[in-house]
């Protein structure tokens, strides 16, 4: 993701060197990566039927959540939090339905894009609020949460609406190989479409500084109250592609969605992104996603109780995250 | 380009700024020629870093007119004031830790070619653009965030304590690259309490005391006493004498207050043993890096030996805790005063802390037990109060004078200080000399460790000198002079040359051997007590 200058030095740089520091930069990632792998592999083991079909599955129930860790860790990275991924979810998703509802399929572009923006702007109020008050992120964002919560209930007091046909197709089945789930394919499409572009602009780098070290970020001539208010806005961005997918993939609006502002923070952690902010990316947090969605799926065949197993994904949740700081700390001191 | 008409670059009138009760400006006014190096200068609390922070826009001043060639001019942020001119070298450096070096230079939209060169003029030798800047060493991060503002050809560009833990040769290279600045059309405010720097670089030097400008100095041979004098103002302390204490070290029958027997630690230190005795203080010598930051982790409990013991009053101890330590009543006073304090909270609270509650007891605090203690400790510091609400809102000086005054307000036994008065003005460092001496005078055992050899003349009894985690030498105070210690602490016989160029070489050699990123503590063992440093203040 992070690309360095060339420069007339580094002629002598060493490619081994260069990869070894890929690997470094991005070593957590490619280890969630292994470990979501070896979890397929295990998958299949103990449910042999597993395949292409439950890949697909797969991929369109995580549809949503990927797209919240992916908001999630935006904020995170900018040193912030915000505790409304859910209720903006929500929001976006009963509006969408509403709408979409018995209209026709060309009018459902213009709905998708019209959540878009309406996504930016909850984002935007959210990070202004944070700005103008000085009040800290995770008690604005709480705030919030209410306010757009009560505001979806105001919007669909009960699950319903509907979704464009194009939308559903979009999000499911698979495209070239059965192996190749439509949804993972829009979500990886997406996010890198939006997040690249800005994560090798001066934006990026604003957002990665002022979560890293805000004093030095403004000493550097960097505005941190416009990069704070462009995270917010970018997090509600991408909440509301998770609004929308919520509603593409189960045909209608929910106007409370369930648990999705804690886990995107789990996936966030489990991600590699620090919640001291300025390191990671948005793509540990996807895989993250996707192992802990796994993980639930093998212990349902594994009839582990459920109740068990959410106890089972908060240990794992503990486990990993504290491996993880242990090899950090051996590879500081050796 | 020419100068307005008065002939000044920058030229900052009457600002004043408070924070609340507390006054940071009161009248400060700072005019700068083109092409001078003006030394900006005052005692810690007089209002420099507030000064500079107005002039680069991270502060509004409440009144007071800044213009820049004649034009007024106020910058809003230090984005503004960088478009403007104005640029600024704190003492942290402004890197972002998580990007790499690449990464900051485009962020703060550094052309790349300047900035190599400055870099290679500034002594850094060869830099990888894709190490991320929490990897690199303090002084490496000094050297870019230097060579980047340069870059950019600024204006004004303003040095907060640039040479601070720089170790000598890239000192001596920052300073050439200071002086061969002068004369051109930028101007240069550099901020330090070296006073050798000072001379050796400067044109003129404005000197601020208490939130005021009190005078202006054309920078001669002879300007430091009158700097000195316009520093400190009617309240000018005598350096103060050497007081009589032989009587006290001589009673080697009696049980030493701590005993350090053969001690070692993982390399960092080998066979070290000492004594302290109660009613001393033990001055240690060292390079940076030469294991006394292991040894007072040691003794202070947070760190664990692999050999050796220590003693208290002839009894062996073995810590598991900072709070052993302290139960055996030996305190830590650490030169950084943020490990040390809770800097949220208010100067009784943090004073109170270590004594009002003994580990084992729950109950309510009894204010009325504490009030009195509190308030001798405050007094016999001369804490200023002022803003005593938060120790963050105190100035550095009073902030180190609160991290002693928590242990003297419990009665100190054994009380080990790390370069108490690192960065802190003169009129402090007095008053934390005479402290140390009346508690040695009533009993204490002192072991002090100071980057500055003149405090050994000051206050201590004997010096012990540590190099490669060894002691190389004990010397009496009577023989202590600046130019023994420094060959004592690079391990040299008293015979052999002065190390200025010793230090510089093998700064260099070890630069050299290790660019694996481990070189922090080589990098910085310069910076300890150079002959540069021998007129400090």
């Amino acid at each position: 993701m992070s690309t360095t200058v060339d420069t007339a030095d580094q002629s002598t740089a060493r490619p081994i060197g260069a990869l070894g520091s890929m690997i470094r930069r991005h070593g957590w990632t490619l280890g969630l990566v292994g470990i979501l792998l070896v979890l397929l592999v295990v998958t299949r083991l103990i449910q042999p039927t597993y395949g292409a079909a439950g890949v697909q599955g797969l991929a369109v129930s995580v549809l949503p959540l990927a797209f919240a860790a992916v908001a999630q860790a935006i904020a995170v990275i900018a040193r912030g939090i915000d505790l409304s991924v859910g209720s903006m979810m929500a929001l976006t998703s009963v509006i969408s339905a509403a709408l979409m509802e018995e209209r026709s399929e060309g009018f459902a572009v213009l709905v998708v894009i019209g959540v878009l923006l309406l996504g930016c702007v909850l984002g935007a109020v959210n990070g202004s609020l944070i700005v103008l008050t000085r009040v800290p992120d995770i008690v604005v964002t709480l705030a919030m949460l209410f306010v757009w919560a009560g505001c979806a209930l105001l919007v669909l007091g009960t699950p319903g609406g509907g979704s464009a046909e194009w939308l559903r197709t979009l999000t499911g089945g698979s495209i070239v190989s059965a192996w190749i789930p439509r949804a993972a394919l829009l979500l990886l499409v997406i996010v890198a479409a939006i997040w690249i572009p800005i994560r090798r602009s001066r934006l990026g780098l604003s957002l990665y500084a002022i979560g890293s070290d805000p004093l030095a970020a403004y000493r550097s001539g960097v505005s941190v109250t416009r990069t704070k208010i462009v995270a917010y806005t970018l997090t509600g961005l991408f909440s509301a592609f998770a609004g929308l997918t919520l509603t593409a993939t189960t045909g209608i609006g929910t106007p409370v969605p369930g648990p999705y502002t804690l886990l995107s923070v789990a996936a966030v952690v489990l991600g590699g992104v620090s919640l001291a902010g300025g390191r990671g990316g948005v793509f540990g947090p996807i895989v993250a996603v996707v192992i802990l969605s796994l993980l639930r799926t093998d212990m349902t065949f594994l009839n582990v109780n459920t109740n068990l197993a959410t106890v089972a994904q908060g240990l794992i949740l503990v486990g990993v995250v504290m491996v993880g700081s242990l090899l950090q700390l051996r590879k500081r001191e050796p | 380009m020419t100068a307005s008409t008065n002939g000044y670059l920058l030229e900052a009138s009457d600002v004043s700024k408070r924070y609340g009760a507390v006054v940071a400006l009161k009248s400060a006014s700072l005019r700068v020629r083109p092409g001078e190096a003006h030394a900006l200068m005052g005692a810690n609390g007089a209002g420099k870093s507030t000064l500079v922070k107005v002039l680069t826009g991270a502060v509004r001043p409440d009144e007071g007119t800044i213009t820049v060639r004649g034009k007024e001019r106020m910058a809003h942020s230090p984005a503004e004031a960088r478009r403007g001119g104005l640029v600024s070298v704190y003492q942290e450096p402004a890197l972002i830790p998580d990007l790499d070096i690449s990464s900051n230079l485009r962020l703060t939209e550094t052309p790349l070619e300047p900035f190599r060169d400055w870099v290679r003029q500034l002594g850094l030798g060869k830099l990888d653009l894709s190490r991320m800047a929490r990897d690199l060493p303090l002084a490496t991060l000094r050297i870019i965030d230097l060579a980047r503002a340069l870059a950019i050809r600024p204006d004004v560009l303003m040095l907060d304590e640039i040479t601070a833990a720089l170790p000598a040769n890239l000192t001596e290279s920052v300073l050439e690259v200071v002086a061969s600045q002068r004369g051109g059309e930028g101007s240069i405010i550099f901020i330090s309490h070296r006073m050798t720097e000072i001379a050796s670089v400067c044109d003129r030097a404005t000197v601020l005391r208490e939130g005021v400008t009190v005078g202006v100095v054309d920078i001669s041979a002879d300007s430091a006493d009158r700097i000195v004098e316009l520093m400190l103002g009617e309240a000018v302390g005598e350096m103060p004498e050497r007081t009589e204490r032989a009587a006290v070290a001589s009673q080697a029958d009696e049980v030493p207050r701590l005993e350090v027997r053969s001690l070692g630690s993982s390399g960092r230190l080998r066979d070290v043993s000492f004594d302290v005795r109660a009613g001393e203080v033990v001055g240690l010598v060292a390079l940076e890096g030469q294991g006394q930051d292991e040894l007072f982790d040691i003794l202070a409990g947070s760190e664990h030996a692999s050999t050796g013991e220590v003693l208290v009053d002839g009894r062996p101890v073995s810590f598991r805790h900072p709070a052993d330590a302290i139960r055996a009543g030996i305190v830590f006073v650490p030169a950084d005063r943020a490990e040390a304090l809770l800097m949220q909270r208010s100067v009784r609270e943090n004073i109170a802390l270590p004594f009002s509650t003994p580990i084992s007891r729950w109950g309510p605090i009894r204010k009325r037990n504490e009030k009195p203690k509190v308030d001798k400790a405050i007094d016999t510091l001369q804490i200023d109060t002022r803003a005593q609400k938060e120790v963050r809102l105190l100035s550095g000086g009073n902030q180190q004078k609160v991290t002693i005054a928590r242990w003297v307000a419990g009665g100190v036994q054994t009380m080990l200080c790390f370069d108490p008065t690192r960065g802190i003005d003169i009129r402090t460092k007095h008053q934390v000399y005479l402290l140390l001496r009346d508690l040695a005078e009533a009993g204490a055992a002192i072991l002090l460790y100071t980057s500055e050899l003149s405090e050994i003349q000051l206050t201590c009894d004997r010096a012990i000198v540590i190099f490669g985690g060894e002691v190389v030498a004990e010397i009496d105070v009577s023989d202590a002079d600046e130019a023994t210690l420094l060959r004592a602490a690079h391990n040299l016989r008293s015979d052999a040359p002065l190390p200025e160029e010793v230090v510089a070489a093998a700064v260099a050699a070890e630069e050299e051997a290790d660019d694996a990123g481990e070189e922090l503590a080589h990098q910085e063992s310069g910076e300890d007590p150079g002959p540069a440093e021998a007129g400090d203040l």
